[in-house]
């Protein structure tokens, strides 16, 4: 699985994806696994509540189920308008 | 005939007057159409950039348009979203509500701000006078103004 970065976290990744093998189950163990496999500024941006999750498009919280062909990316709070 | 809920996100300059003039109105029943433009404010920053989640950020802003819909009798919405660098001065997102009455078209447009603001992944970098870049930091001011609507936040469940 791609997962996308965006904003800071992509900057703080120097990547806009990570590849991630195998699939967790869950976001949180999603956001678990590529924090424990990054920079110490990429885990810490990660382990902030205020990060985001979207599973397909859609904000989902740390519970929410992922699996393979799911689109899903990471974001900080949103600062548009 | 145009489709009368829109979302563009776009890095081509925002012509203001054009948009107002292309908003579809209905001769018969439209008797209020109500916009907003947000302009870069040049407080200290010399420019602004800002990148979007593309297909997301669309969908998130037809959410709270239909949203709006359901809340009030709206015609036509059209939210247009600037992306890429700007300079103070530019406008950076334009919305417009028609209604057959102002106080819907007031209240529409005002909640597809709120929630814009909130809940449409957009992010901004501000460029200082010395030339530093540096990420924006989301405002609570902006959430409490989201919740008059019955906002609530998504996302990660506190441990």
């Amino acid at each position: 699985m791609e997962v996308q970065l965006f904003a800071r976290l992509r900057e703080l990744a120097g990547a806009e994806s990570i590849s991630v093998t195998p699939v967790p189950a869950s976001v949180a163990a999603l956001r678990k696994k590529i924090a424990a496999e990054a920079s110490p500024e990429l885990r810490e941006a990660l382990e902030d509540p205020n990060v985001f999750c979207a599973v397909n498009k859609r904000v989902v919280g740390d519970e929410h189920p992922v699996a393979d062909g799911d689109e899903v990316g990471f974001f900080p709070p949103m600062t548009g308008g | 005939m145009a489709d009368l809920f829109t979302v563009e996100i776009t890095d081509v300059p925002l012509d203001v007057p054009a948009r107002t003039e292309a908003f579809p109105r209905q001769a018969q029943t439209t008797g209020a159409v109500v916009s907003f433009v947000g302009y870069v404010r040049g407080e200290g920053i010399q420019a602004m950039a800002l990148e979007h989640y593309p297909g997301m950020t669309e969908s998130s802003i037809r959410d709270t348009m239909d949203s709006a819909a359901r809340r009030w009798p709206v015609q036509a919405a059209s939210v247009v979203h600037r992306v890429g660098t700007l300079s103070p001065g530019d406008p950076i997102v334009w919305v417009a509500v028609a209604s057959a009455h102002r106080a819907a078209a007031f209240s529409a447009c005002d909640f597809i701000m709120d929630y814009l603001k909130v809940s449409a992944p957009l992010w901004k970098r501000e460029q200082s006078l010395d030339g530093s870049w540096s990420w924006t930091e989301a405002k609570s001011a902006d959430e409490d103004r989201a919740e008059r609507w019955g906002w609530q936040k998504q996302g990660r469940v506190s441990a």
